[in-house]
């Protein structure tokens, strides 16, 4: 028993080695998002296609959606722009667009040309609601469940791997809750 | 030799225009009181950028340190405390965005864990010292008569 003690060393090195190796495979640049299991942030904002008209936390809540944080500026957002759309129509998940300190025209432009697979865009301008999110790059793209609460983000582009072995699995998990 | 020329003109006037931009920067930032200003300098360099890994948002470019600066820039101008801008901030991005995380339920172990370890190794060593002692001191009583007489002989024999 006392000769097992002196073993103890030995097994918290082991343990910690363990702990470290798999920090190793993390990949340091996603960071967990703090706003995880937190009610999407109150904001009232101007939609990207009608000014006149101002979205807010009430309008991101009633059904499963996911958040696209997407912006002109950023080439991924390019990339992944054709596989939202195929998830708009292929599997009716609402996509929310969240347009991130971008420029109006350029954004609507862009829509025109690439189609729109948004249910509707919240025009972020200064990015307020972008860092209420803990946004800290495009694209990002936050699921958020029927009561407005964000569940799961995921940074970088959304493909067919990510949708297929992340998201949509989560989606339709959460889609089950009451 | 024209070519030459122009590429000179061309790189002399990038460094210009990157050393007027430079001090544009945080120069024009407007603070009421100096106390702001030194408060505004500690907290850019005590937050992380979360887009950066290693740098904090006062030495950083990156598009979210400016707005993270300006974030700043403005609670401190609005009157809170360095703790509520820190807490803001780690609301918003975790503790990562801070290089000295707060204690709590999440981060007990990063700030005791190397304490309790070197707790443990002292323990092991100070036992595994005693223990040592006693099988020493003991030695003596653990011979019976039988063995005590055979060394007693072989320490006679090596006498003659």
């Amino acid at each position: 028993m006392k000769r097992a003690l002196l073993f103890l060393p030995l097994v918290l090195a082991a343990v910690i080695g363990v702990v470290l190796f798999w920090g190793l495979g993390n990949d340091p640049t996603k960071l967990e998002s703090a706003r995880i299991d937190d009610p999407f942030p109150a904001f009232n904002l101007p939609s990207l296609q009608d000014p006149a008209k101002f979205l807010s936390q009430q309008d991101v809540k009633g059904k499963v959606s996911l958040v696209n944080v997407w912006a002109t500026w950023c080439p991924s957002c390019r990339v992944e722009h054709p596989y939202l759309l195929k998830i708009a129509k292929q599997y009716q998940v609402p996509v929310i667009g969240l347009n991130y300190k971008d420029d109006r025209d350029a954004a609507k432009e862009w829509l025109i040309k690439l189609k729109d697979p948004y249910l509707f865009n919240i025009f972020d301008e200064k990015g307020k609601l972008g860092l209420d999110l803990g946004v800290y790059g495009a694209p990002e793209t936050y699921i958020v469940d029927k009561k407005g609460v964000v569940r799961y983000r995921h940074v970088g582009v959304v493909d067919d791997t990510v949708w297929k072995s992340i998201l949509e699995p989560k989606v339709n998990q959460y889609a089950q809750e009451r | 030799m024209k070519k030459l020329t122009t590429t000179l003109f061309m790189l002399v006037s990038l460094l210009l225009g990157a050393a007027v931009s430079a001090e544009e920067g945080e120069d024009t930032i407007v603070f009421n009181t100096d106390e702001q200003r030194s408060q505004y300098q500690r907290l850019t360099e005590e937050l992380r950028c979360p887009k950066c890994q290693n740098q904090n948002i006062a030495d950083s470019n990156a598009p979210i340190a400016k707005d993270l600066r300006n974030e700043v820039h403005r609670l401190i101008l609005e009157g809170d405390n360095e703790e509520q801008i820190v807490d803001f901030m780690v609301e918003r991005y975790g503790n990562f965005v801070v290089y000295k995380p707060k204690f709590d339920a999440s981060t007990y172990l990063l700030w005791l864990g190397p304490a309790a370890i070197a707790l443990l190794g002292l323990v092991i060593v100070i036992i595994s010292a005693r223990k040592k002692r006693e099988a020493l001191t003991d030695s003596g009583s653990t011979l019976s008569n039988e063995e005590k007489s055979q060394l007693s002989n072989i320490l006679s024999e090596d006498e003659k």
